[in-house]
């Protein structure tokens, strides 16, 4: 057990320096000096070979990698280039409202398929399972951008519910933050949920022809205990894997949907920062990403051994 | 008796229909998409304009059929890219195996942890904004989760044993990898484009909406999108109809994916 623990870590402090490096490298391929951006064109070439210095821009690439690297560990995420202050500073504010989405959209996408996937899958072919299956179909096709425009229509515009592009700051009332934060959060959820219900139906149907669940009903088991007690914690592993990669996308989304609901995250901040060429902010916000998405990744398979003691010691 | 596939029917129906609508703007709009007009802003949508037309007076039915244009064709060429070069990594791959096969299925798994979309903003980031940009950054993010689809079909299929006599016969190794192998991995890789394809149509469109998607003079169903927003109470015309350009479009293809599956099943 212990010898698997310090593979799946060693991999994983692997996987973190591959990503990093990656990011890094791709980074220090861009044509043109981040010292034109800083001092212009018209600076001379003692203030460029000063400035380059300073920088450690004059040293090796793998050097600079590894500085680079102790400083990010260290909390040091360099300067922007066009606010001329710590990223840490400029992101410190924008992680809270990006995180909360995110994670309020991983839970509304457990509380609405765990439910929804066992019910389509106990009444299949039955009209509940029908319906299910088209409504997923489509919202399986609605980008969380539209489904985010839709929802402010519907619960912004025309019922008064929120106030449209008025972000409440977690400081003016917790509550009030949260039920801002529902909408967005629905709409990174809802696409996902559909794929989710799915997926967690087919694997349901899949247990319920196994011959465990044949012994299940012989010893007198209906339809629904043998759902609950036998097919469900078999039934939820692939689908346990399936919302670990979605972490990612639902990363994703929140970025995306944030620009729809104007809320001051980290995606309003990468896109300026894209826009703007601020490398430092982009390359920050990329890697915080990769390390959230690479430690879900390893949380998820240590899940995924705990529920199927099968893959223990592999 | 065979079931009915509902999935393929309708699916092929609304993409066709799609199809035939999207190709419609490539020979005709009944407006200049770009033409402003300002006696027609925020007009209702009424015989004149199908579709309404936006703030600047533009006529919506003709941008959406423009932009529309576009996504088709930024996505089948980012599939093209994606599908060619995944096809090539991953049926090499496959059918040999070996220590190149386990570190490019490593690099594989590496990129393809990383939302598409996030990976296509920094590489925007860096290369900068534009239609040819976008799809080689699309493009290049794609090719990972193609190879690794048609790796697993030559797994499946380098050791059975039509492979192995074709083998012993004498037949060329890329002979046998595509002309021996390839015909039977069609249902998968097909199966593979659809959800594929809907991927690009959808990162394509969430790119525009944030701004980094193709240049300010094309239209775009996503720019659309994000423009429609300051006037969505007002005009949801605005909105309403490239928004259901993009699902139409969407669920037709997946319908048809799905069908195909539920076909190989």
């Amino acid at each position: 057990m212990l010898k698997t623990i310090c593979k799946r870590l060693g991999l994983l402090v692997l996987t973190l320096l591959l990503v990093t490096a990656l990011a890094f490298f791709a980074f220090s391929i861009i044509p043109g000096d981040p010292t034109d951006t800083i001092l212009g064109l018209e600076a001379t070439e003692q203030q460029v070979a000063a400035l380059r210095a300073e920088l450690g821009l004059d040293l090796p690439l793998p050097v600079r990698y590894f500085r680079w690297l102790g400083d990010f560990l260290r909390g040091d995420l360099g300067v922007s280039y066009n606010f001329d202050i710590p990223v840490t500073d400029l992101l410190a504010g924008r992680i809270a409202p990006t995180f909360t989405l995110t994670l309020m959209a991983a839970v509304l996408i457990v509380l609405f398929s765990i439910p929804l996937g066992l019910l389509a899958a106990r009444y299949e072919g039955g009209w509940i399972d029908r319906i299910l299956t088209v409504i997923n179909q489509i919202a399986m096709s609605v980008p969380n951008f539209v489904m985010g425009i839709s929802l402010v229509f519907l619960f912004g515009l025309v019922l008064h519910w929120f106030q449209p592009g008025g972000y409440v700051s977690p400081e003016s009332g917790l509550g009030s933050y949260l039920w801002f934060m529902l909408f967005p959060s629905l709409a990174v959820a809802l696409p996902k949920s559909a794929m989710t219900i799915k997926m967690l139906r087919g694997s349901v149907l899949t247990e319920l022809t196994a011959d465990y669940i044949r012994t299940a009903y012989s010893k007198g088991n209906s339809r629904a205990s043998a759902l609950w007690r036998h097919v469900l914690r078999n039934a939820m592993i692939p689908v346990v894997t399936f919302l670990a990669t979605t972490i990612a996308e639902l990363v994703a989304g929140s970025i995306v949907v944030e620009q729809v609901f104007a809320i001051p995250g980290l995606g309003q901040m990468l896109i300026s920062s894209i826009s703007n060429r601020d490398y430092p902010v982009v390359q920050a916000i990329i890697v915080l990403v990769a390390f959230v998405v690479v430690l879900c990744n390893f949380l998820a398979d240590a899940l995924y051994r705990v529920m199927d003691p099968r893959l223990k010691g592999r | 008796m065979k079931k009915r596939n509902w999935y393929l029917t309708f699916g092929s129906v609304l993409t066709a229909c799609m199809l035939v609508f999207i190709a419609l703007g490539f020979f005709w709009t009944p407006y200049d998409p770009g033409a402003l007009s300002a006696r027609d802003k925020l007009a209702e949508p009424s015989l004149q304009h199908l579709f309404g037309c936006d703030q600047l007076g533009r006529d919506v039915f003709s941008r959406t059929l423009n932009g529309a244009g576009n996504t088709l064709i930024i996505a089948l060429a980012v599939l093209a890219v994606g599908f060619v070069f995944g096809l090539l990594i991953g049926a090499l791959c496959g059918y040999y195996g070996g220590a190149v096969d386990a570190t490019v299925m490593r690099v594989c798994d590496a990129i393809t942890a990383f939302p598409s979309i996030l990976l296509a903003m920094v590489v925007i980031a860096i290369i900068g904004p534009g239609t040819y940009n976008i799809i080689a950054a699309l493009g290049i993010l794609f090719i990972p989760s193609f190879a690794r689809l048609v790796r697993g079909e030559f797994i499946k299929y380098r050791s059975r044993d039509f492979v192995h006599s074709a083998r012993l016969a004498g037949v060329p190794a890329m002979r046998i990898i595509f002309v021996h192998i390839l015909p039977n991995t069609w249902p998968v890789l097909l199966s593979g484009l659809t959800i594929g394809f809907n991927n690009a149509v959808l990162s394509e469109a969430s790119m525009s909406f944030l701004g980094i998607g193709v240049g300010p003079a094309d239209a775009s169903l996503g720019r659309m999108l994000s423009e429609g927003q300051s006037s969505l109470f007002s005009a949801p015309w605005c909105t309403l109809f490239p928004a259901l350009v993009v699902i139409l479009l969407v669920l037709g293809v997946g319908m048809v994916g799905e069908g195909i599956r539920e076909r190989i099943r």
